[in-house]
């Protein structure tokens, strides 16, 4: 069976790994065997055997040395592309995060490769599936240089056990100059939170305009605690300074997919939709019944957010 | 401090956008072209360290005859001079072809420091750096929320998830700005009036000896095989909050078993 090379995301702060890798592991099964590359510190590999192997990764292929986070990127890349050269496979599977896309990119050039981004199907011929326009166009694409390179969109495809035998195979990391350009030369956590990650998330629940303050922001957080839920925030709440940017949802924020997505006070405008469209179920509370917002939701309450939101709130963690 | 900033004229993102369905490529003539939002960021960046650090900010675009919106924007802005590289066998082009184009253009100009915004709002790929860094060999520092100039030593802080990395390298390098950078300035009625008399050089891909039959929609690395609009979504249910709409909105997801 053809292998398939996954690239593993682990967890920053070294709890395993991310969801993401899961999910390429689950896709990366429609066109061969996974194999997963682990790449990072000595010991990385240690924290995500376990998972890899249930799912279903048929090899682990361990990269260790200090150099790998010592630099940004390249490294991976360059490490990566030894490896699709001495392997021969089938295909490579990336999270598509911010660093995943720029090593696919680099992988491209490195192996003379086509490669495609933020796929959110893949399919047994290898054609891939992407949104593009805020979401509302479907795009079946094809690589057709090379090694075909995906980014699997966070939350598009659900993980499913298969088990694996994640033999483990060490590879040397041997980093050229080239790709010790650029140094890391510290990581700092600004806003540490137990509320899932945005892009991970099963449900976000994104305050717009209409929570009018930075204060009443904590009426969404309300909303995602009692839902275990990420909490996100439109361009217009981030630009009126309601909520940091990193939370930001939409086309020059975070694209979500979650199992239920709600938008209070947001009115709906493309710029927000480009980043949320594909969420599988939407609810809207908004107090303009002729908010855009309504035209996707499946479930929309005309309200003011101040009265249905904590009422909401209190109701749910009433039930549990 | 030399400083190119690339930039890319786009469908409007705020209009209707779509694919031409004769060859599967983004419908630029009949589209609201703008330049991309993302690249004023990178744009307000060079004129910032242009004020600071000296020298010549440059404008570089990829695009067809109509794209020079983008360039009049940006040397609007303050920006010195633009090279817009324009040539009809480029039309269709992948992001690995675009970005061996772009590298060639590059080559034959003088820079410190190269900028570009974190993506394009059309095509979204958002690895146009990664691919140039990648081909010219110079390091390539990404997801700007702040850039440092000093002497020839570039600090950045790259947004992350809750946080930031700290970056650094060596000039010449490239740069990708995020959208919480700056603030990009508005043109004011001198900057539009003195951009007509800027320089704008325009190059073929004969000018930049690329081969014509390496670019191009017939040899891209991959290929747009179809597309359709996403299907419509069924008709959702509204109500009006009186009194009962908290209870109807836990209804709803009870029935979804969410909760």
């Amino acid at each position: 069976m053809a292998e398939v090379l996954v690239l593993v995301e682990v967890a920053p702060d070294g709890s395993g790994v991310r969801k993401t890798t899961l999910e390429a592991l689950t896709a990366a099964r429609a066109l061969g065997e996974p194999s997963a590359v682990v790449l990072g510190a000595p010991g990385t590999a240690a924290t995500v055997k376990d998972a890899l192997a249930e799912y279903g990764a048929a090899k682990v292929y361990v990269g260790e040395s200090d150099e790998i986070d010592a630099y940004l990127v390249a490294p991976k890349a360059e490490v990566l592309a030894q490896l699709v050269a001495d392997k021969a496979p089938a295909a490579v599977v990336i999270p598509s995060t911010p660093e995943g896309k720029e090593v696919a990119g680099r992988l491209a050039i490195k192996t003379g490769s086509g490669f495609l981004t933020d796929v959110t199907e893949i399919a047994a011929d290898g054609t891939a599936t992407q949104v593009a326009f805020a979401g509302a166009t479907i795009v079946h694409s094809k690589v057709t240089t090379g090694t075909p390179i995906y980014t699997l969109r966070g939350n598009s495809v659900t993980p499913e056990p298969a088990a694996g035998a994640a033999e483990e195979e060490a590879i040397t990391v041997s980093i050229s100059d080239a790709a010790k350009q650029t140094r890391v030369v510290d990581r700092v956590v600004e806003q540490k939170s137990d509320r899932p990650e945005l892009t991970e998330a099963a449900i976000v629940v994104s305050g717009g305009r209409g929570v009018a303050s930075a204060e009443n922001f904590s009426v969404i957080e309300g909303l995602a605690d009692s839902l275990g839920a990420a909490v996100g925030a439109s361009r217009a709440a981030v630009d009126s300074g309601f909520y940091p940017h990193s939370f930001q949802v939409g086309q020059t924020g975070k694209t979500v997919s979650p199992q239920l997505y709600i938008a209070v006070g947001i009115s709906g405008a493309i710029q927000h939709r480009a980043g949320m469209q594909t969420s599988k179920n939407i609810v809207a509370v908004n107090k303009d019944p002729e908010a855009p917002i309504f035209e996707l939701a499946d479930f929309g309450v005309v309200g003011d957010l101040n009265t249905v939101v904590p009422a909401a709130t209190q109701q749910i963690t009433a039930r549990k | 401090m030399n400083i190119v900033v690339l930039v890319k004229q786009v469908p409007d993102s705020g209009s209707e956008r779509a694919l031409d369905s004769s060859d599967n490529t983004v419908a630029r003539a009949s589209a609201d072209n703008v330049i991309n939002e993302m690249d004023e960021y990178a744009i307000e960046e060079a004129l910032t360290v242009k004020e600071s650090q000296g020298g010549e900010v440059t404008v570089l675009t990829v695009g067809p005859a109509g794209a020079t919106d983008a360039i009049r924007k940006a040397l609007s802005m303050g920006a010195d001079k633009a090279v817009h590289v324009t040539d009809d066998a480029i039309h269709g082009s992948c992001a690995v072809q675009t970005s061996a184009v772009i590298a060639a253009a590059l080559a034959q100009m003088e820079y410190d420091l190269v900028i570009c915004g974190a993506e394009s709002t059309d095509g979204q790929v958002s690895v146009m750096p990664a691919l140039l860094s990648e081909r010219l060999g110079v390091p390539h520092l990404s997801g700007a929320r702040k850039l440092t100039v000093e002497g020839s030593t570039l600090k950045v802080e790259r947004q992350t998830d809750g946080g930031f990395w700290a970056l650094e390298a060596q000039t010449p390098a490239i740069v990708s700005t995020w959208d919480t950078i700056n603030e990009p300035r508005y043109p004011s009625f001198k900057g539009i009036m003195a951009a007509k008399k800027k320089p704008v050089e325009t190059k073929s891909l004969a000018d930049l000896g690329v081969d014509a039959g390496s670019v191009g929609l017939a040899t891209a690395t991959s290929q747009v095989l179809d597309f359709a609009g996403r299907p419509p979504k069924g008709e959702g249910v509204k109500v009006t909050d009186e009194g009962d709409g908290a209870e109807k909105l836990v209804g709803y997801l009870a029935a979804q078993k969410i909760v």
